[in-house]
């Protein structure tokens, strides 16, 4: 089986620093892979080099048989692969309907139309008001990005990331910032998306991500120490070692 | 509040249509002035939609408008003077020089985009001045042979002609202008405005939308440009010149940036204050508009299109 995403000696170099170091990974469809390390081991550059936001120094990234490393980044996410943001990355003065129908219409490739308006584009508003009501934000639809608290803005962020109908979801520290009681919240929706979507996340608590993940790649200083199964990766004296004895700290 | 717009019109924005027509009839002695205003808010609104829907800088606009009264006025100069085909030639060709330099334009930060398109101006005013033999460099281009408008409205001297025919231009290319706002082309242009960082994130290019933009405000500050040399029947390099882009701006920020209307109202302020405060004193006419400029930027950000919205809405909630 192809797997849905995989990268191939992927390297990136800031100066004298190696951010990543030859990781070679592949992420098989409806995988439910969890991304863990230190600090400064990398994560969040890898899933820049995934989605385009950085060029690599070394390496390929396919998703599913295509290499797309020289694809920019909005070509990937047109090819089904898109990420979230660990901060917020949204659009302040756009509502939160105008958001997610903004990347709905963006999927459809009809960010071009200018002969009528966004009020006509039914199909669009309908499916966002849906990926609203299925994150619970249905309430919020006329409320502008910037006036919307903290935790929902988290959600929102998803909800953009669903409206380009992902294959292949990156989630950058998804529950970053909010309390363990709405992160669990949060998780639960993610869980509940389809099989058919592959989800890659960063996660810092360790509670969710051996709750959530299927599997588990431990990065640390740039590289791949581990791999396995959450049973695998918790038994594992290494992993311990270097990252989950200083987590216990933290 | 924010329910998606759609192109039905509000009783203010008819009775703001209104306003140019009563104006026609209340000051007849106005109507040159009139015109001027209504060519300045047309110039004001194609850089509403560069500066107020895709946050694109720029000090050089009048490189767009100054070609598309050259176009206009060059045309009717050797025998083409139907006025509404050197309005589409002028926009066509200010349109072609928008997209061959937003190129340059797109790829750039603010301050680059400031830099660009001051250079760009600067080098069509040279080319204006020293081409003499085409453009009639400092003394200009004068016009003697501008047909009628549907071969029946003359540009007579009573300037009746030339505000109606300003009017009716401003007006459709504002409907234009209203429409890709409120489109989903605009809507991808406030995204870039809101957030240029996550557009590529949810699929978009951005770089194609801003030459789109870029090169249709070009093309209407082109036939703002070709209304000019029409309705006055001259063209000087000055349509060229940066006071021109510079004036610009101050009009689109005094009356507020991103809502259209901003451009058209900073346009009348600033077009009418000059010519009152001129007439009291010629010479300092500037200071005022310079603290009413600083005062409005202090007091009331968004322009006085800005202020109204933001008083409307304390109001509303009582």
């Amino acid at each position: 089986m192809t797997a849905a995403l995989r990268t191939h000696g992927l390297s990136k170099s800031f100066g004298a620093l190696k951010a990543n170091r030859d990781i070679s990974l592949s992420f098989d469809a409806g995988a439910r892979h969890a991304l863990i390390g230190p600090n400064g081991a990398g994560k969040t550059t890898f899933i820049n080099l995934l989605t385009g936001a950085l060029a690599p120094s070394a390496g390929d990234v396919f998703l599913g048989d295509e290499r797309v490393t020289a694809l920019s980044q909005h070509a990937r996410v047109q090819r089904g692969m898109t990420r979230t943001f660990q901060i917020n990355t949204l659009f302040p003065g756009l509502s939160t309907l105008e958001s997610v129908v903004l990347a709905a219409l963006e999927r459809e490739r009809r960010g071009g139309v200018w002969w009528r308006t966004v009020a006509g584009e039914r199909a669009a508003l309908d499916e966002a008001a849906e990926i609203l009501r299925r994150l619970r934000l249905e309430r919020d639809a006329d409320t502008l990005t910037r006036a919307l608290p903290y935790g929902k803005q988290r959600l929102l962020e998803i909800a953009l990331a669903l409206a380009t109908r992902p294959t292949v979801l990156l989630l950058d520290e998804p529950a970053a910032g909010i309390p363990a009681a709405e992160s669990a919240e949060l998780f639960q929706v993610i869980a509940q998306l389809p099989r058919e979507v592959t989800v890659v996340f960063i996660e810092h608590d360790m509670g969710l991500v051996f709750r959530f993940a299927e599997r588990i790649t431990v990065l640390v200083g740039g590289a791949v120490l581990t791999e396995g199964t959450p049973e695998e990766i918790a038994a594992d004296g290494r992993v311990r070692e270097v990252y989950l004895g200083e987590a216990q700290h933290g | 509040m924010t329910r998606l717009p759609t192109l039905s019109w509000s009783r203010a924005e008819i009775a703001f249509w209104l306003l140019p027509i009563v104006a026609f009839f209340v000051f007849p002695h106005y109507l040159a002035l009139g015109s001027q205003v209504m060519i300045a808010a047309l110039f004001a609104l194609s850089l509403d939609l560069i500066l107020g829907y895709a946050r694109i800088i720029s000090l050089g606009h009048a490189a767009f408008f100054g070609l598309g009264a050259y176009t206009a006025g060059l045309l009717a100069k050797h025998g083409y003077g139907e006025p509404l085909s050197g309005l589409a030639a002028a926009a066509v060709v200010a349109a072609a020089a928008g997209w061959i330099t937003s190129f340059l334009v797109v790829r750039g930060q603010d301050l680059t985009r400031l830099m660009v398109t001051l250079g760009i101006g600067l080098m069509l005013y040279e080319t204006a001045n020293q081409w003499s033999s085409v453009t009639g460099g400092v003394d200009g281009l004068s016009i003697t042979e501008m047909k009628k408008v549907f071969g029946v409205f003359g540009f007579g001297l009573d300037g009746r002609t030339a505000y109606l025919y300003s009017l009716a231009v401003l007006f459709v290319a504002f409907n234009a202008a209203r429409l890709i706002v409120r489109s989903p082309f605009g809507l991808s242009l406030k995204g870039i405005r809101e957030g240029e960082r996550r557009m590529p994130a949810i699929g978009a290019s951005v770089r194609r939308k801003l030459v789109a933009i870029y090169t249709v405000a070009a093309g209407i500050a082109g036939i703002a440009g070709a209304l000019l040399a029409q309705t006055t029947q001259f063209v000087g390099i000055d349509v060229f010149s940066f006071e021109r882009s510079a004036d610009l701006m101050i009009m689109l920020v005094l009356g507020g940036t991103g809502y259209l209307y901003g451009g058209l109202v900073g346009a009348a302020v600033f077009m009418i204050l000059q010519d009152y405060l001129a007439n009291l004193n010629p010479v300092y006419w500037q200071f005022w508009l310079g603290l009413l400029l600083v005062l409005l930027v202090l007091f009331a950000r968004g322009g006085i299109i800005g202020g109204f919205d933001t008083l409307r809405r304390r109001f509303a909630r009582g």
